[in-house]
């Protein structure tokens, strides 16, 4: 298994480790409620060292990540970050990314999924339209500095005011003698930001973050709690609501998608699919009789048709309820709409609802 | 960590007790297995009167993360369930080798006693994991 900067930290302070996509991760520290608790009314910490960076240079920069994803590439600025997708050429997603830009039209860094990196720097590669690609996915550290408070402790860790950056921009900075990059972007709901740091910084700022932060609530928070805390905002996680077959218009992330503005690898698959009429929409849904949604199990309308499946579940720990997220036939996608969930054979009332889940 | 195993109950390789008074057994998950779980959310269990067989899933616990199957330690009929659980399922991560018990069965044989693990066997097997 594979090991971040912080491993050995995680370990020594009660960390409960899992193999997570290949990497040795801590699943929760003192419990993943009370972790997913203090991220929604304090600040966590998150270990995501495991996510890849691949650095995309040159005078053929933005060309080549314009061919690469679907986002309006070319609109970024220096320090600005935005949302996107790689697109494969059968319409589907090789991941879901974020796209820094370090200097515009010549230097970006793009973050990929722990559990695609070696998949996204090969098709990258591949698809390669003449920039300097290198995986810099060693060279960083990455921790997640989430929840209500989360700014003020950036604020004095940081020596900058992270909390008038503006959402999805990127500055960077020294901590130590250590390059960072500090970056408004996050996966809760929550304010907060992300942070690179040279890996052999890591350790360092972690164990600072935590002392800084002590009178704010700051504690780390394991994989159990990001993964609740994403599923309460409904966002899309790889392998769960978007995979190699995902159509990204019925994942409802039509907006990260600019045909308008350029082409890009199957531009035509994906557009074509959703002028042909989707089939299917991504919905969060409630339960209205016992029992917890989980990814994989089916949907049936009351005329007993299989309409959908689920690709993430939990019991939200923000609303002491079950939720979920699933695909499901347009049909039945209208908030209110209520279907029937097949719970371990036993099918169960459920209903279409607003999301996110959680509003913030 | 220091888990309470009582010594008078029987235990089973996937976490279930058994605590046997005559023909009639009571069962219900470790400490060991609710701290593995996490903080449990819900709970599903048979209805009175219902056959279970030993080694067999008699019904399903889930906590936030995971679902778990529960396997019946003794053939029998259940004869009591614990209906508090539905209401307040987190007893079973409070106290789960007492107040959390999940079933009663009127067990069909004593010889099944013997597929089980008394409680120095459970112990070797959770220090190993």
């Amino acid at each position: 298994m594979k090991k971040t900067p912080l491993a050995d930290i995680h370990v020594n302070s009660g960390g409960r480790m899992v193999d997570f996509a290949g990497w040795y991760m801590p699943v929760q520290y003192s419990g993943l409620r009370e972790e997913h608790d203090n991220v929604r009314k304090n600040v966590g910490l998150f270990d995501v060292s495991h996510m890849g960076e691949v650095r995309v240079k040159g005078p053929k920069a933005l060309e080549t990540l314009e061919w690469l994803t679907t986002n309006d590439v070319a609109k970024l600025n220096d320090g600005e970050a935005q949302y996107s997708l790689l697109p494969n050429d059968q319409g589907g997603l090789v991941d879901d990314i974020i796209v820094y830009c370090l200097k515009k039209n010549e230097d970006y860094l793009v973050c990929v999924n722990a559990s695609n990196k070696d998949k996204d720097f090969a098709w990258m590669t591949k698809n390669n339209k003449g920039a300097d690609i290198t995986d810099e996915s060693d060279m960083w550290g990455q921790i997640a500095i989430q929840g209500p408070k989360a700014l003020e402790l950036c604020d004095r860790v940081f020596g900058f005011k992270v909390s008038e950056m503006k959402p999805f921009t990127l500055k960077s900075g020294q901590f130590q003698n250590f390059k960072i990059m500090v970056a408004t972007t996050g996966y809760t709901g929550e304010k907060g930001c992300e942070v690179f740091v040279e890996a052999a910084g890591t350790g360092a700022l972690w164990n600072h973050l935590l002392n800084e932060g002590k009178d704010l609530g700051a504690q780390p928070i394991g994989l159990g709690a990001r993964d609740t805390l994403r599923t309460e905002m409904k966002y899309s996680l790889y392998g769960h609501e978007i995979d190699d077959t995902t159509n990204p218009y019925e994942a409802g992330l039509g907006w990260v998608i600019k045909p308008a503005k350029k082409d890009f690898i199957g531009k035509a698959i994906i557009v074509g699919k959703k002028e042909a009429g989707l089939q299917r929409n991504l919905v969060g849904f409630k339960m209205l009789e016992k029992g917890i949604p989980r990814q994989g199990y089916s949907l049936f309308s009351f005329d007993n048709k299989e309409i959908g499946k689920v690709t993430s579940g939990t019991h939200s720990p923000t609303l002491d309820e079950p939720i979920g997220i699933a695909y499901i036939d347009v049909a039945f996608a209208k908030e209110g709409t209520e279907f029937l969930l097949d719970i371990r054979g036993r099918k169960t009332k459920a209903v279409v609802c607003k999301t996110p889940f959680v509003q913030k | 960590m220091a888990f309470h195993i009582p010594e008078d109950y029987y235990y089973t390789k996937e976490h279930e007790w058994a605590q046997v008074d005559e023909n009639i057994v009571t069962v219900g998950i470790t400490e060991f297995a609710q701290d593995q779980l996490g903080e449990v959310v819900y709970v599903e269990l048979p209805e009175e009167g219902q056959k279970i067989t030993q080694g067999q899933t008699f019904g399903v616990i889930e906590s936030v993360k995971a679902v778990s199957d529960l396997y019946a330690p003794v053939s029998g009929t259940v004869i009591e369930v614990n209906t508090a659980l539905s209401d307040d399922p987190s007893v079973l991560n409070d106290d789960p080798v007492n107040e959390g018990w999940l079933v009663r069965i009127e067990m069909d044989t004593e010889k099944e006693l013997a597929n089980l693990m008394r409680a120095p066997d459970y112990k070797k097997l959770i220090s190993e994991k």
